[in-house]
C-alpha cells in the first residue's frame, strides 16, 4: 500500500480527503505511483504531467522522506519506506503565484 | 415566471447569481472550484442546465468540468473512476492536443513570438467555451496558443479544428499582452456552416464549412502598431459581437478602433465616433435592437483603467458613430478597475439586461438597457469573464 498526499486543489478536484491509498504492482516508482494515482483518480490526469509528454509540471515537486525526489527519473525506485507505506510521498505545488 | 442566472468566471473561482426577472434581488452560489482561475462558463442554449466551465491553473493545468443542473453539482467528464464499457478513455477532457496529422491539411508547427522569431504551438488554457446552438453534446474550446478545438460528447474528448491553424498564416500570428489566445467564437444562428473566431494578435476569421477550412477577415482594419497596418493578419481583435437576427452584422473591439461590418466580416468601418478613447475589451449588442450596441472604453494599453477614474459604458443607438455615455449608478470618481473581453452579456426579457463584470471584482447589471446600473455582487475575485442565461 502507498500513501500519497496530493495538494489541497488536487484533493478536491478528486474528491477526496486526506491521504490517498494505492496498490502499486511492481516496484513503487514515481511512474507506477502516478498510473496507480491516475487509474484511481481519471480527473487527475494532466494535472500532474503533461497528458501528452508525461513530464512533471513545473510548478510541482515530489518529496518523501524530508528528500526532494523531484529529479530522480520516473522509473528510479522510491524510498523503502515509501513502498512499504511507512513514509507517504508527498505532491507539493510551488509556494508562488497570488 | 422568467429567472436569470449570471455565469461568472472569476481569478479565484466561479459563481453563479440568479434572480428573479425582476432582477432586483440576487442569490449568489459560488464559489465554485475555489482558487482556481475560471475564464469561462457558459450554458448549452438547446439545454440551459448543461453549463461547460474552463477552470485552469498555474500549478496544474487544464481542467473541463460540466454541470447537468445549471451549475448546482459538477463534474469533470470523463473523471469517472468507473468509466461505463465502451466509452471514452477516461481523464481525456484534460486533453488538448495540437492535430498533425497530414490528413487535416497544412498543419502549422510555429507562430511568431514576441521577438520575431518563430516558436512552436504549446497549449496553455481554454478561454472560451461555445456550446453548439442545437446539440448540449457539441461545444467548442477557444485555446491559448490559438486554436479551435471542438468535443462531441459533452467536453470528454477533445478534436482541433485544425484547417484554422492550417490556414497558412500562422506563422504571421502573435501573442498580445495576454497571450495568443483564440477568445471569441460566434456561432451563425442562420447557417450552421458558418461561424467566426478571433485572435489576439491575428485578427478574426470566418469559416463557411463547419470549421473545416478559413479565411481571415481583416479589410478594413488598420492597426498602426504593426508593421503593416492593413496587412491580412496580424491585428489584435479584442471581441466581435452579432445580434442573433442578423448574423451578417458584426461589431468589433479591436486593440483600439471599434468597428463594424455588414457582409460578415468581408469588410470593416471604424464607428469609434465621439468615443471618448476607443481602446476596450468588451462590446455587445441589445437583445432586441440590432443596432444598439456596448462598449467599456478603457484609457489606453499601458493603462488599463477607464479615463478619469470615471467607469461609463458608452451606448450607441446607430450601430456606431453616435455614442453617448450611460453612467448613473456606475463609480464616478477614483475608479481604475478594467472591464475584460468576454466580461459583458445581456438577458433577454423585454426590458433588455445588460451586465459586466470588473477586475475590481463587481458585478453591474442595468435592467433598462443601460439607463442605471446597480451592483448585483460587489466584492468577489477578479472578474474574467459573465455570461447571462434567460430561463423560462
Amino acid at each position: 500500500m502507498i500513501r500519497v498526499i496530493l495538494p489541497a486543489h488536487l484533493r478536491t478536484l478528486a474528491r477526496v480527503d486526506g491521504e490517498v491509498k494505492l496498490d502499486v504492482e511492481g516496484q513503487a516508482t514515481q511512474r507506477s505511483v502516478l498510473d496507480a494515482l491516475e487509474a484511481c483518480y481519471p480527473m487527475l490526469r494532466g494535472t500532474i504531467r503533461d497528458q501528452v509528454t508525461q513530464q512533471r509540471r513545473p510548478f510541482l515537486r515530489f518529496f518523501a522522506c524530508e528528500e526532494d525526489l523531484s529529479h530522480e527519473l520516473p522509473d528510479a525506485p522510491l524510498p523503502d519506506a515509501v513502498a512499504s507505506g511507512a513514509e507517504p510521498l508527498l505532491i507539493i505545488g510551488a509556494i508562488a503565484g497570488g | 415566471m422568467s429567472k436569470v442566472r449570471v455565469l461568472v468566471g472569476t481569478r479565484k473561482g466561479a459563481f453563479v447569481l440568479t434572480s428573479d426577472a425582476k432582477r432586483e434581488r440576487w442569490e449568489v452560489s459560488g464559489p465554485h472550484f475555489a482558487g482556481w482561475e475560471i475564464y469561462h462558463v457558459k450554458g448549452s442554449p438547446a439545454d440551459p442546465n448543461r453549463l461547460y466551465a474552463s477552470q485552469c491553473s498555474g500549478w496544474f493545468g487544464q481542467i473541463i468540468q460540466r454541470s447537468n443542473d445549471g451549475g448546482n453539482t459538477w463534474e469533470a467528464p470523463g473523471g469517472e473512476t468507473t468509466p461505463a464499457p465502451g466509452s471514452m478513455p477516461a481523464g481525456a477532457s484534460n486533453k488538448f492536443v495540437y492535430d498533425t496529422s497530414p490528413e487535416t491539411g497544412k498543419p502549422i508547427t510555429t507562430h511568431q513570438w514576441y521577438d520575431g522569431t518563430q516558436h512552436p504551438w504549446e497549449f496553455k488554457r481554454v478561454w472560451h467555451l461555445e456550446p453548439s446552438l442545437t446539440d448540449p453534446d457539441t461545444v467548442y474550446a477557444g485555446v491559448e496558443d490559438a486554436a479551435l478545438f471542438r468535443s462531441t460528447d459533452g467536453g470528454q474528448t477533445w478534436q482541433e479544428l485544425a484547417g484554422l491553424r492550417g490556414h497558412g498564416s500562422g506563422p504571421r500570428w502573435q501573442p498580445g499582452a495576454g497571450g495568443m489566445c483564440l477568445h471569441t467564437i460566434l456561432l451563425d444562428p442562420s447557417d450552421p456552416g458558418r461561424m467566426f473566431i478571433a485572435i489576439s494578435a491575428a485578427g478574426a476569421f470566418r469559416s463557411d464549412d463547419t470549421g473545416k477550412t478559413w479565411r481571415p477577415i481583416n479589410r478594413g482594419l488598420k492597426s498602426e502598431y504593426i508593421p503593416d497596418p492593413t496587412a491580412e493578419v496580424g491585428h489584435c481583435v479584442h471581441r466581435i459581437a452579432m445580434h442573433r437576427s442578423r448574423p451578417g452584422v458584426l461589431f468589433m473591439q479591436k486593440h483600439w478602433d471599434v468597428l463594424r461590418s455588414d457582409n460578415a466580416g468581408d469588410l470593416w468601418q471604424e464607428v469609434s465616433g465621439n468615443l471618448p478613447t476607443d481602446f476596450g475589451f468588451v462590446i455587445d449588442v441589445h437583445a432586441h435592437e440590432p443596432e444598439t450596441i456596448y462598449v467599456v472604453p478603457i484609457k489606453s494599453d499601458s493603462e488599463h483603467f477607464p479615463p478619469d477614474g470615471k467607469l461609463r459604458v458608452y451606448r450607441s443607438r446607430t450601430g456606431g458613430n453616435e455614442w453617448e455615455a450611460l453612467t448613473k449608478g456606475l463609480p464616478q470618481r477614483d475608479c481604475y478597475v478594467n472591464v475584460l473581453r468576454d466580461a459583458m452579456a445581456v438577458d433577454s426579457l423585454d426590458s433588455c439586461g445588460v451586465y459586466f463584470g470588473t477586475t475590481g471584482g463587481q458585478v453591474y447589471a442595468s435592467t433598462d438597457a443601460g439607463d442605471s446600473w446597480t451592483p448585483i455582487v460587489r466584492d468577489l475575485p477578479g472578474v474574467l469573464s459573465v455570461e447571462v442565461q434567460t430561463l423560462p
